[in-house]
């Protein structure tokens, strides 16, 4: 016979027996799911028998694990070469017990805290267990966006932990690598507008036996992206650091004992569930929160060169959010009325949104370390099958669907912030977070000569909102990684062909305010010593997804600038003037003055481009936002105002419209704010404000005939069409808000755009022998 | 963990030293917080009626001393409306949806194309205060964004009596 095990047959040979409890693994989680819906608790745990009997231990136990899994992040991301890795800490570490649920997590993107559950889930819930089997040594890897991941480029090494032969839990590693071999380079790219140019998709393979990946992976995976050397390494890097826990787990166990552990690995989701309870319940306020976010998705613009025409459209993502905080201190968060899914790449799965949610929910509510599936328990989640949020098409590309996380969850920031400042907890409000863009991607020959790939995580330090007692921070975060950093300059040098002729502050990109947004920043690129080179803009221009907070302003939105032909070459051999330095007002760009008046100049909104070609000596903008602000700007403090003058947060003349300063400069170029004088204009502004404005439901006849007559443009009727089409409970609020008659309807096909996936979709659920992990109310 | 209520003063204006904010930022919350952030904000107004929630920068929940009614109250004196409605459709309302009136506040390039969105300034029509700007689409509901469950706030989650209602 030409096989090797008489007894495979389709199962492995341990099938039934890893757990060692006469259940198979998804027999025990489905009593795990049972005991929680009965009781309410995680696996039925009313009682912390482990935490209350010995407080001690428990806590030791904690600090071991959390430890372990910190240090094996930062010993593990010196093995990687890539900077998005080792420079930026884009990785991960997580504890998982037997089904998959998070036990601990390390520090850096912790969205991951279900991502890799999710693929865990899906390996039991596909019996995994039986084909291809689950075996002490073996590694399994998912990028696969269909059942979690947030985006292809995070990339996760999964290993299995067992203990005396019987499997105790897993541990999860990822990384964000810098390229996944897409239709176009840079890990998140635009060029691509489903899921089979998403670049390589692998799901829950098995890639290693015996601590060894496969050779046949190592092959595959490594022609597979442009970026072999980084891959590799950050390959290892994930193996290092989940055999690293792994061997923790052994130590931990040989200390402690088995029983200790394995109670931990479940009474601290139940605590973790009950940690968010009586964080809800010690910071905010129960009620309704309402709040909305929106995304500029303009894909008619010709720069934007796909392969479908199905997807040549501008659109509208529509992220409505109910917030519901319960009086028991529990909370739902609902988003029927969001918009649906698009030909692009920035779709999200519910368990990006979910899990992704506790990245920025640890920047606020639960600032602790300990994140785990508990807080994912203690939440109600409602994302409408067919949204943005949660696709039932498989076709869906999700390549940045960190775009639209993030612009959604601007929307929690405000409602978050409302409950802090009406308790009293001024410190903590926090009017949102930039939008995380421009995002610089590329590619081509590098100045070394090698096929390469670029994407600059100078994006992870945006300005946050903001707060209700002070500035919001310049270029210093990024919501996606609690521990983000802008890189050396010198690093970003070395690693891509694009020389730095600026990084400065960009004046007036933080949101206007009694407090305003921190500013992005700005940094001009020159390309150097590259071929064939790429490159493309991604990010928010037309809109902007976060709104001031109680009278401030949203943050500027984004623009391009990009400029070819420059004559640089020319100019620098003979020493003429560069541009160099900031794009400090764009309403008197002065750029222009330093190159070539021939030169090709794009400076426009178009702030979402597909791959474009670039010659050494051309130009590239690359701005990264401003946050929010708080207040209103008349009640910002002069002496706040003329700082900003003097450091270039703020151009004059917007000193005076926005803010009412009066204002004088003398010969060195120093602003002098008047306060008095400023006191007085204030009162004008003021009465000129009510001049102008007219009651509001005078205002509402108006927009409510331009309603009747369809008058909007495109993008917005698409936007009210596709959440009309998902929720008739969107729809029957919109009309009674505006009175609209019985019969009024707007429906995509009226609008002369294509429709293409409107009607005719295909889930994933649907395939043979799939059966998918739903964690959400749908 | 507690503060005094000079501190919760200068939290309300802005003037607390970072040390003192740090170790808000950073301790387990302080319970009496909203007890003593009424009695600043109420030593900050100029009108008789009992502050029951603040709601925005200049905007208050307020029981009104001669009838107990609850409404939302300008720092100014002016109601805006009773307190469970949305006091934005009774304020005063300016939109942005022109580029003209874009760039009266944003450099060119760097505000909203009013194609895809517009921002609508909400004034309290007797002081011109702004207290707040939406940033929707054209033809978004004003959105009611705040209904607090004040009864169960009082007395199941800070122990304070419930402000009479009429
Ligand atoms: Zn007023």
């Amino acid at each position: 016979m030409n096989m090797q095990d008489k007894n495979f047959a389709g199962m492995a040979t341990n099938y039934g027996d890893l757990l060692g409890n006469g259940l198979t693994l998804k027999q025990f989680r489905d009593g795990i799911i049972e005991r929680t819906e009965a009781t309410g608790h995680y696996n039925g745990l009313e009682k912390l028998a482990f935490r209350d009997s010995d407080p001690i231990g428990y806590e030791k136990l904690f600090s071991k694990l959390r430890g372990g899994l910190v240090h094996a992040r930062e010993t593990a991301k010196k093995i990687a070469a890539s900077p998005i890795v080792e420079q930026e800490g884009e990785l991960c570490f997580t504890l998982y017990n037997a089904v998959g649920d998070c036990v601990l997590t390390s520090t850096g993107i912790i969205i991951h805290v279900g991502t890799m559950g999710a693929a865990i889930k899906y390996m039991i819930e596909n019996n995994w267990e039986g084909n291809p089997g689950i075996n002490p040594g073996d590694m399994f890897t998912n990028n696969d966006c269909a059942i979690g991941n947030v985006h292809p480029c995070d990339i996760a090494t999964i290993v299995p932990i067992f203990w005396e032969g019987k499997l105790i839990g897993w541990v999860g590693g990822v990384t964000h690598v810098i390229d996944t071999g897409a239709v176009t380079p840079g890990s998140m790219s635009t060029g691509q507008v489903q899921r089979f140019g998403d670049g390589y998709m692998i799901t829950c393979r098995k890639t290693g036996v015996n601590d060894t990946p496969l050779r046949d992976w190592l092959h595959e995976s490594q022609r597979s992206v442009r970026t072999p050397k980084y891959w590799i390494l950050d390959e290892r890097t994930r193996i290092a650091g989940c055999h690293m826990i792994r061997d923790l787990v052994e130590e931990v166990i040989r200390a402690d004992g088995l029983e200790a552990y394995e109670k931990f690995a479940y009474e601290v989701i139940e605590e973790g569930r009950r940690g968010l309870i009586s964080r809800i319940k010690a910071m905010t306020l129960p009620g309704k929160y309402r709040k909305v976010s929106f995304v500029d998705v303009p894909y008619k613009h010709p720069d934007v060169q796909v392969s479908s025409a199905f997807a040549k459209l501008d659109s509208i993502m529509h992220s409505p959010c109910e917030m519901t905080i319960r009086g028991d201190g529990s909370w739902k968060l609902d988003f029927e009325g969001a918009s649906r899914w698009g030909w692009h790449t920035f779709n999200a799965h519910q368990v990006a949104f979910t899990s992704g949610i506790w990245v920025m929910m640890c920047q606020t509510l639960v600032p602790t370390q300990r994140i785990n599936d508990g807080a994912y328990l203690a939440t109600d989640f409602h994302l409408p099958k067919g949204a943005w949020c949660n696709p039932d098409d498989r076709r869906t590309g999700h390549a940045y669907a960190w775009h639209f996380l993030v612009s959604g969850w601007a929307a929690l920031w405000r409602g978050l912030g409302q409950a802090y400042f009406s308790r009293g907890y001024l410190e903590e409000v926090n009017a949102g977070n930039a939008n995380t863009s421009n995002w610089l991607q590329g590619g081509g020959i590098n100045q070394e000569g090698e096929i390469h790939a670029v994407n600059s995580f100078e994006a992870s330090s945006c300005g946050t909102g903001a707060c209700a007692v002070k500035d919001g921070l310049n270029h210093a975060a990024a919501i996606w990684n609690p521990e983000g950093d802008m890189g050396d300059i010198e690093i970003w040098e070395m690693a891509e062909p694009l020389l730095y002729l600026g990084r400065n502050v960009k004046a007036n990109s933080g949101g206007y305010g009694k407090y305003r947004g921190g500013c992005g920043f700005e940094t001009l690129r020159m390309v150097w010593n590259a071929q064939d080179w790429t490159m493309f803009f991604m990010g928010n221009g037309f809109m902007n997804s976060d709104w001031g907070m109680m009278g401030g302003y949203p943050s500027a939105t984004g623009y391009r600038f990009e400029a070819h032909k420059t004559g640089l070459k020319e100019r620098i051999a003979i020493g003429d003037s560069l541009p160099l330095g900031a794009d400090l007002d764009p309403t008197h760009p002065d750029y222009e003055r330093h190159i070539d008046a021939t030169a090709h100049v794009k400076r426009d909104k178009q702030c979402i481009t597909t791959e474009d070609c670039y010659e050494n000596h051309d130009l590239y903008l690359n701005y990264l936002r401003g946050g929010p602000g708080f207040g209103d700007p008349l009640d910002r403090e002069p002496k706040a105002i003329e700082d900003d003058l003097n450091q270039k947060f703020l151009l004059p003349d917007y000193a005076g419209k926005v803010y009412g300063a009066i204002f004088t400069i003398d010969a060195k170029g120093v602003f002098t704010v008047d306060a008095a004088k400023t006191q007085a204009r204030r009162a004008e502004i003021r009465n000129e404000r009510v001049a102008r404005a007219v009651p509001t439901r005078e205002w509402m006849k108006e927009e409510r005939q331009r309603i009747l007559d369809k008058h909007a443009s495109v993008q917005v009727r698409h936007m009210f069409a596709t959440s009309f089409g998902l929720s008739e409970k969107f729809k029957s609020d919109f009309k009674s808000f505006w009175d609209l008659p019985v019969d009024w309807d707007l429906r995509e096909e009226e609008l002369g755009v294509p429709s293409y996936g409107s009607k005719h979709r295909m889930d994933l659920s649907l395939l043979p022998d799939v059966h998918t992990v739903v964690q959400v109310e749908e | 963990m507690s503060y005094t209520k000079e501190q919760i003063a200068n939290l309300v204006d802005g003037k607390l030293d970072w040390e003192t904010t740090f170790r808000m930022l950073s301790m387990p919350k302080d319970q009496g917080r909203f007890a003593k952030y009424l009695a600043a904000l109420q030593a900050r107004v100029n009108y008789a009626d009992k502050i029951v929630l603040p709601l925005s920068l200049h905007m208050n929940i307020v029981q009104r001393a001669g009838d107990k009614r609850w409404v939302i109250k300008c720092d100014c004196g002016h109601e805006f409306c009773d307190h469970n409605e949305n006091w934005k459709l009774h304020a005063a309302i300016y939109v942005r949806d022109t580029e003209e009136a874009m760039t009266d506040v944003y450099p060119k390039l760097m505000a909203p194309d009013t194609q895809w969105q517009v921002y609508r300034e909400y004034y309290c029509p007797k002081c011109g205060t702004m207290h707040d700007v939406e940033a929707p689409t054209p033809w978004y509901p004003v959105i009611h964004d705040f209904e607090p469950d004040i009864e169960a706030f009082y007395r199941d989650w800070v122990n304070l009596p419930v402000p009479e209602r009429a």
